[in-house]
């Protein structure tokens, strides 16, 4: 902490700044809160970094999904900003001049003949490389991301592209998928006996968290050089990442979809616990005289403790009839695992998807635990593909009515999921009509932001005027809502 | 709030010191439980504690009572608790006994009234014996998330005020604040109101070190290399896709279990064996099998060698 920054007043001030990065970037902070975070950082000794961190975190995050948003703007608000910003002493300065390459101690120091002051021929960069992993030497993983971006991310002032992009030229040169190959080579042939499988896994585990934490340590590296060239708050914009439930299912990279379906789990279970509760709980019904005299007679007979019969509202059969063409699949893979994980709510769940042709594909999901195997096999063994394997709803829809329409009846609720992007073929909306005047309720739910419904191919809006009601379902938090109403 | 207790003797020296306390009494802790802790005490407030099952929730609470030398008091939530259980209760029974054996006598209503609304016939529940302890004690309100939300509401003003109102009595104030620990498994949201009185502490399955560590604490007769295969092993399995991945106390069952075997390396044959300590669900266990018998590379052991 420097002086400027021990006086309250200005310390007050970080802290004021540093909350309205965190709202910026979607995190909830109330007021009491942040009174709270004001008065620990009283208690906390501030030299030590990381109790500082742990303390704010403490007072201003109050739900785990968001510790990575919260995270990435306390280094870049407070470790980044310069070393007049900077907390304690366990950062290296910054080194913004492109002197890394001479002036390493722990690089020369690392006996792989780094030539003194003279820059690193290529060979000698890849075994530093290697012998970094090897011995998982924290200080030259360091050194060596230094290394490596001023080498190869090719970064130039003022030029507007993101951190990843600069991530991505790094990595690239870096090769590690080769580097951990030759680690385990190594392994292998260090070993007295050959690797069991057991081993081998063991060891490509350790090699690996030790590429993480190298690469890590290139991502803060490029942050830091960022920060330097566009300033704290330029670079704060462009960090703010979706939270989880907040992701477009359209538009989800795969580091997107991997913490999708890691947030999914306990959603769904969240979720059936809410829906059982509703399901017990939810309505009073009439006064119960008999057991509430029978309960008085305890407190001679008066009738203290009234009873209600709770009624039992006959569970809903499902029909998930689901677009999964490219645009649209991740959209039904989230919807179909929500509502099978959920599927105790329900007498029964059936599920159809469709391209141009549509096929039923319940058995896949009956008996199986893990519903991922049972979304692979819908990708790979439904019989989807009618003419061209683009989507046709009308012919789908068609084709629908007359295998299983009259199979809706009116304890079935269908559920039609799509962007009702229907390449200009016929709409074929009588059938939703038909379906909506046997069934209890017809939901539609369209992944499409609502501003684009209705524009290019898309008809959901002649779709819609047969149903009970078509829903933005964008996200999970989105999905996860339409699900709690349901009925 | 801590004004107005004029208490300024803090419990805890740094976030270091609460670190080598809870060691001493084998709780192995990191900066961030530290850290909280530390901070709880400093400013007088509850700390919510939430992460998957067994990673060390409850034992924090018990850890950190016992560093204190005080009193644990428990409560453990469940569906359809209510003030009677949590708070406090009037003895009905004992009231109406009574009642009837001043029948007899001259007393007035009013009396009766006064005299059996009174302490004596206060069936003291976890809460309100937590406030109106003499001694320290640490208030443990164990797995809060499986209690209805709108019984959260009893909660809120112990955990913002430290006391309880009670209509016959009075406002029951605490003579100290206790540590007071909420765990949750976060099978359901909680509410902001409840969320905003507390510090949060996410704990995590913890890193393969302190893991180590746990295990060589808790299993002390077990060797370093044994329970270093062990959390390897176990890190490998909590990286697949599984419905529940194993826990802290699964770790420790298994390292126990292993010993108990007279394994001192593990191999193959022996954690396929022994997998059902570690994951619960059949579907799991299949497939950490597949997983762990799998052979990771295309180059088989025996390549040739260069050197
Ligand atoms: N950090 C730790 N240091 C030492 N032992 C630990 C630690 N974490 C967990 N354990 C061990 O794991 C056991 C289980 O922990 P505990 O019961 O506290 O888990 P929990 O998080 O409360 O789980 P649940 O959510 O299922 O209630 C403890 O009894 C203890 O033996
Ligand atoms: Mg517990």
């Amino acid at each position: 902490m420097t002086a400027t920054m021990s006086s309250d007043g200005s310390m007050l001030d970080l802290l004021t700044g540093f909350i309205v990065e965190l709202r910026a970037a979607g995190l909830p902070v109330s007021l009491t809160e942040n009174l709270d975070a004001m008065q620990a950082i009283i208690h906390i000794p501030i030299e030590d970094r990381n109790a500082f961190k742990y303390a704010l975190a403490a007072t201003l995050v109050k739900n785990n999904a968001h510790w990575r948003a919260f995270e990435t703007v306390f280094e870049v608000y407070f470790s980044l900003r310069g070393p007049g910003y900077a907390l304690g002493g366990s950062d290296e300065p910054l080194e913004l001049d492109d002197d890394d390459t001479a002036a390493n101690p722990e690089a020369a120091g690392a006996g792989t003949g780094g030539g003194g002051g003279e820059a690193l021929t290529p060979e000698q960069m890849a075994e530093m490389l290697f012998k970094a992993l090897q011995k998982g030497d924290e200080a030259m993983m360091k050194a060596l991301a230094r290394q490596a971006v001023t080498r190869y991310a090719g970064m130039e002032p003022g030029r507007p592209v993101g951190g990843t992009y600069y991530l991505y030229r790094t990595l690239r040169n870096l090769d590690l998928d080769n580097v951990l190959e030759q680690l385990m080579s190594q392994a292998r042939e260090e070993s007295p006996e050959p690797l069991t499988p057991l081993e081998e896994r063991l060891e490509k585990d350790e090699f690996e968290s030790r590429v993480d934490r190298l690469k890590q340590e290139i991502e803060a590296e490029i942050r830091r050089r960022l920060v330097a060239d566009r300033g704290v708050e330029a670079m704060a914009k462009t960090l703010r990442k979706p939270l989880p439930e907040d992701v477009d299912f359209m538009h989800a990279s795969r580091e997107e979809l991997m913490s999708l379906r890691k947030a999914i789990y306990p959603l769904t279970r969240k979720l059936a616990v809410r829906l059982a509760r509703k399901r017990r709980h939810g309505r009073k019904g009439p006064l119960d005289f008999r057991n509430t005299v029978r309960h008085s007679l305890s407190y001679g007979g008066v009738p203290v403790d009234p009873k209600f019969r709770y009624p039992r509202p006959a569970k809903p059969e499902i029909f998930v009839v689901a677009d999964i063409s490219g645009s649209v699949a991740a959209f039904a893979r989230f919807t179909l695992q929500l509502v099978y994980a959920i599927s105790g709510q329900f007498s029964r769940v059936r599920s159809f998807v469709f391209i141009d042709g549509i096929d039923e594909v319940t058995k896949f999901f009956e008996g199986v635990e893990d519903i991922s195997v049972a979304i692979h096999r819908v990708n790979t063994e439904a019989d989807v593909v009618w003419v061209d394997g683009h989507s046709d709803y009308g012919h789908a829809f068609e084709v629908f009515w007359e295998r299983y329409g009259r199979e809706i009846s009116p304890k079935t609720t269908v559920l039609i999921l799509g962007d009702a992007r229907n390449n200009y073929h016929s709409s074929q909306a009588w059938v939703v009509g038909e379906m909506r005047k046997k069934a209890r309720h017809v939901y539609w739910l369209n992944p499409e932001p609502k501003a684009y419904w209705d524009t290019g191919d898309s008809i959901v809006g002649e779709y819609g005027v047969h149903c009970d009601g078509t829903y933005e379902c964008r996200n999970l938090r989105q999905l996860e809502k339409f699900v709690e109403v349901l009925d | 709030m801590r004004d107005k207790f004029h208490r300024m003797d803090f419990r805890f020296e740094s976030p270091t010191s609460v670190r080598a306390r809870l060691r001493d009494v084998d709780y192995l802790s990191d900066d961030a439980i530290a850290g909280v802790v530390f901070l709880a005490d400093r400013l007088g407030k509850p700390i919510l504690v939430e992460g998957p099952a067994g990673t060390g929730k409850t034992q924090l609470a018990k850890s950190v009572a016992e560093i204190l030398g005080a009193r644990l008091i428990r409560l453990q939530c469940y569906e359809g608790l209510d003030e009677s259980k949590a708070l406090y209760e009037w003895n009905y029974k004992k009231q109406l006994l009574r009642i009837q054996a001043e029948r007899n006598n001259e007393s007035t209503w009013e009396d009766i009234e006064t005299d059996i609304f009174s302490d004596e016939f206060l069936l003291t529940r976890p809460l309100l014996e937590a406030i109106r302890s003499d001694d320290p004690v640490v208030l443990l309100i164990d797995e809060v998330d499986r209690v209805e939300i709108e019984t959260e509401a009893l909660l809120l003003e112990i955990l913002s005020d430290y006391q309880v109102s009670i209509p016959e009595l009075g406002t029951i104030t605490a003579k100290q604040i206790p540590m007071v620990f909420l765990t949750s498994n976060n099978t359901r949201e909680l509410s902001e109101a409840l969320k905003r009185r507390c510090l949060f502490l996410h704990i995590d399955y913890p890193d393969m070190e302190r893991e180590k560590e746990i295990v060589l604490t808790r299993v002390p007769e077990i060797t370093d290399s044994l329970a270093d295969q062990v959390t390897r092993i176990v890190r490998s399995i909590r990286q697949l896709e599984l419905k529940k991945s194993p826990s802290v106390s699964e770790t420790i069952d298994w390292a126990r279990t292993l010993l108990m075997l007279g394994v001192d390396s593990i191999t193959e044959a022996d954690a396929i064996e022994t997998l059902n300590i570690l994951l619960k669900y059949q579907s799991d266990i299949t497939r950490a099998t597949k997983e762990l018998s799998a052979d990771t590379t295309q180059r088989r052991p025996g390549v040739p060698r260069t050197s």
